[in-house]
């Protein structure tokens, strides 16, 4: 991306001074019913139609069952009846700086993470005040008319537009874990950016982290109408400490006539945590989706972001950079659903195991009947660190009819000899050699990225790589 | 003569010895105790059902043209040796220039005679690509069958075949080519899977290969059932050190037809190769599972699957490469490619890659794509009309496969045979 559609961040992050009011100590209790969702409603004041929407969608929930047929085992490890469904912010369990890892604070410290927001991150403070930030840029935006609040406000504020494409992206019966966030949702963003706006800034849920946006079931909606260009970032490249080890968001994209919309993510939760997401793009005609999507952190990731190309020439795109540690599963990948005349998609996955890190890339290319000059291309490259490094590849293509192009590859491949050894001989430990190395295996996907990004995820890969050698 | 498929074969029909009665049992109850393949399992993901339905069927009965098919039974022009099966019954076996030592016979007398060698590989392979309630019928129904050992040391220069033959409208059979290769021999064996009525048929076979250190093996299927019949054909290679194995299923025929094929590399050097060559047209459909399991280190898999899918055809081709921990300096290979000639045409890809060793190299790839157009052009401009011109192309699309083949007889027959079914002079 070009450079003056960077963020602006100078602003001053050392303030402290927030004022939230914390008038909802709510806590929705342990387990769930149609009375914890009734609770939640009740205290979201959601309209009736949410109401419902909920409680069909708890029914679903419970009707679906666990996808393990293909999915990791793993997913048995969770216990639906511990979880906390909805905890306002104000009663986030206590932590003291001193409580958080070494490891934690090395990994901030070599980040370069303020202060202030450490102890965030950390899960010392409840809340990192970046209001200011936030405003700025929301007041530059509300200029042209975007609309770029959380998602209970937009569905109390805009309920005109919100009704129009919620739940129509991602169906609630989707899979077991949309249908669950279906029911018990809190937080996100909602986003509407109005015809043949171009919104300079990408807009970030990190700066609005005073708004739920990191919640445990964020649900976020962002509609870009005819014309209309938006750029979303969330997440942040620091580890993000939790003690809910479930998190289940639903990200639904509507791109009318000749929008785009570039979505990143980068995910670093803690190693606890099972993240289970859904995130699907609507692409009317000649409009364009992009799913920029990086997974470092979890205990296991299932995340697999899907365009529907709805209209003629639509486009749809995942790159995606999976990093698997010791541990951990990055069950990533994507889902292409061409559904229109000369649509074309593109998925880049590269993915890195260290140690006994596990990565997967699951992939779904679909081109029906009848379609005509339809184009897909998949590339999936995959790099083991360690001998007791995993990596799985399972896309599954189906094409109907002729004239339509579907290309599928990929590669596993471990860190050339020959290259370490040449770093070495120039006076690079084997440490750096192998960083280097990684680094530049990912290197073209990582300047997708808005900048201090790319910059913090390089430094990251630095930092998993120590250790994973020798 | 039974009636129905689950109902066992009786004594007077066959000729197993009683140990192997029993197994027969067994395997019936684990037929029908195991539940039908359905949408939630993995290994049947795309899958059409009711064209997989096998409830129409009934066991084969005696034959009525036994002379014309053996005279029919017509491969190669060389060959060392022939064995000819029609409906479950050994018709005909000509063995007499095999070298010394080598046991080709059926799989009954097999058993009654060579009972060591028999319990020691007969079906010691599971079936672990979903078809194992199948592979339980195939058991508990198998009359007879080829048996092929081929001692240490020992080269059989010119190929052996063998013809299964089905006859009559839904019967069934259930084909089985058993084939051991001693250590450092060499053999090539080509099945023969034939239609003796173009009737609608059932067919259920299995042919498992075990390939001892240094063997080599080329083993080709042409499979020609008739147009509505519906055919499961489950299949094993078992690699050890230094062996190399290459198989070829041709499927010419059928109206579905589930493939299974696994390749299991279990020492160091191993190689196998693995090729499907599927023209399909009409309504048929195609639905082949495969597995390249590496479990030592060193060794090589190198699959490649070639679709042409014209009318309403459709295929579905999944394929995993499994590397296994501590098979490292694994170099596996896995390509399909569908040529798409139809708009209402399906194909359905799922290359698969598990890797749990990191000193590896495996790659894989899916295409699917049309016919190129220039190239069309270029025939048409020198005069190569454009049905001719589609046939030649789809006719190059497939000869380039069966160039893997080592044998050039067996290049040339078969290659013919796709010619001349593609309406193309070779």
């Amino acid at each position: 991306m070009s450079t003056d559609t960077k963020p602006d961040i100078s602003i001053d992050r050392s303030i402290g001074d927030f004022s939230y009011d914390m008038n909802y100590e709510f806590d929705a209790g342990v387990g769930l019913s149609e009375k914890t969702i009734d609770y939640i409603a009740d205290v979201k004041d959601d309209p009736e139609w949410i109401r419902k929407f909920r409680k069909d969608a708890y029914k679903k929930f419970l009707e679906k069952p666990m996808p393990t047929n293909w999915a990791s085992h793993d997913l048995d490890n969770i216990v639906f009846e511990n979880i906390r469904y909805y905890l306002s912010q104000g009663t986030q369990p206590k932590r003291s700086w001193d409580d958080v890892p070494e490891e934690m604070k090395k990994t901030f410290e070599r980040l370069g993470i303020p202060e202030q927001e450490r102890k965030f991150l950390a899960g010392v403070e409840a809340q990192f005040d970046s209001e200011a930030a936030y405003s700025n840029i929301k007041a530059a935006v509300g200029e042209q008319g975007v609309i770029f609040v959380g998602s209970t406000e937009g569905l109390h504020k805009h309920p005109e537009i919100f009704k129009k494409w919620f739940g129509k992206v991602i169906p609630t019966g989707d899979n077991k874990f949309s249908a669950l966030n279906s029911a018990v949702f809190s937080g996100g963003s909602f986003i509407y950016v109005p015809p043949g706006v171009k919104v300079k800034h990408p807009l970030q849920a990190y700066f609005r982290i005073n708004a739920e946006s990191f919640g445990q079931f964020e649900r976020t909606l962002i509609i870009a109408d005819e014309g209309a260009e938006v750029m979303y970032m969330e997440g942040c490249t620091a580890p993000k400490f939790e003690t809910s080890t479930l998190h289940s968001a639903v990200v639904e994209l509507v791109a009318m006539k000749g929008a785009k919309i570039q979505y990143v993510t980068v995910q670093n939760w803690s190693p606890n945590v099972f993240n289970l997401v859904t995130k699907r793009g609507l692409a009317h005609e000649e409009a364009e989706i992009k799913w920029i999507d990086c997974n470092i952190g979890s205990r296991l990731t299932m995340k697999y972001p899907g365009v529907v190309m709805k209209g003629r020439k639509a486009r749809g795109e995942v790159i995606s950079i999976a990093l698997a540690s010791d541990g951990q599963h990055q069950d990533t990948g994507a889902k292409m659903i061409h559904a229109a005349d000369e649509t074309t998609s593109n998925i880049v996955s590269k993915s890195i195991s260290i140690g006994t890190g596990r990565s997967t890339y699951r992939g779904m290319v679909h081109v029906p009947k009848h379609l005509k000059g339809c184009k897909n291309n998949t590339e999936c490259d995959a790099l083991l660190i360690n001998s007791h490094s995993r990596t799985d590849t399972y896309p599954s293509i189906t094409v109907r009819g002729q004239g339509n192009a579907c290309q599928h590859e990929a590669s596993v491949s471990q860190i050339s000899e020959e290259q370490i050894f040449y770093m070495q001989q120039r006076g690079i430990s084997e440490g750096a050699a192998m960083s280097l190395a990684v680094n530049g295996f990912v290197n073209d996907l990582v300047q997708q990225f808005p900048m201090e990004y790319s910059v913090e995820l390089k430094r990251l890969i630095d930092l998993e790589m120590e250790g994973s050698v020798g | 003569m039974s009636t129905s498929l689950a109902e066992p074969v009786v004594d007077s029909e066959t000729s197993w010895p009683a140990w192997f009665r029993e197994q027969q049992a067994a395997a019936m109850g684990e037929f029908e105790g195991t539940p039908s393949p359905n949408r939630k399992m993995e290994s049947w993901r795309y899958a059409d059902f009711a064209a997989a339905d096998i409830s129409g069927f009934q066991p084969a009965g005696p034959l009525q043209n036994e002379g014309r098919i053996i005279n029919s039974s017509n491969g190669l022009p060389e060959f060392s040796a022939k064995l000819v099966f029609g409906n479950n019954t050994l018709l005909h076996q000509d063995t007499a220039r095999l070298p010394e030592g080598v046991i080709l016979k059926s799989l009954d007398a097999a058993a009654r005679e060579d009972e060591a060698l028999f319990r020691k590989y007969f079906m010691a392979q599971p079936v672990e690509l979903g078809s194992h309630k199948y592979a339980a019928l195939h058991k508990a129904r198998l009359t007879t069958g080829a048996m092929l050992y081929v001692p240490k040391n020992v080269e059989v220069e010119l190929p052996i075949e063998i013809f299964h033959w089905v006859e009559g409208e839904n019967a069934s059979i259930f084909p089985h080519t058993l084939i051991v290769c001693g250590e450092n021999s060499k053999v090539t064996v080509v099945d023969r899977f034939q239609s003796a009525d173009g009737k609608r048929a059932f067919a259920c076979g299995v042919n498992d290969l075990h390939l001892e250190r240094g063997a080599n093996l080329t083993y080709v299927a042409v499979q020609d059932w008739a147009k509505e019949s519906v055919a499961y054909h489950i299949n094993s290679t078992i690699v050890d050190k230094d062996a190399s194995s290459t198989a070829l299923n041709i499927n010419f025929g059928g109206g579905f037809v589930r493939g299974e094929s696994l390749s299991r590399m279990v020492g160091e050097g191993a190689r196998s190769v693995m090729l499907s060559l599927n023209p399909m047209d009409g309504t048929r459909q195609i639905d082949q599972r495969t597995l390249q399991d590496h479990a030592a280190p060193n060794a090589t898999s190198d699959l490649l699957y070639l679709n042409s899918l014209d009318d309403t055809a459709r295929t579905i081709f999944a394929g995993l490469i499994k590397v296994e921990e501590g098979a490292h300096r694994t170099d596996a290979y896995q390509k399909v490619r569908n040529l798409m000639l139809s708009d209402d045409a399906e194909a359905n890809s799922m290359p698969g890659l598990e890797i749990l060793a990191d000193d590896v190299r495996c790659t894989h790839g899916a295409t699917s794509g049309e016919i190129n157009e220039d190239e069309l052009f270029y025939m048409e401009a020198r005069g190569i009309r454009k049905t001719d011109g589609r046939r030649l192309i789809i006719n190059g699309f497939f000869q380039t496969l069966l160039e893997r083949l080592d044998s050039e007889p067996l290049r040339a027959e078969l290659g013919k045979q796709v010619s001349s079914r593609l309406g193309v002079p070779y």
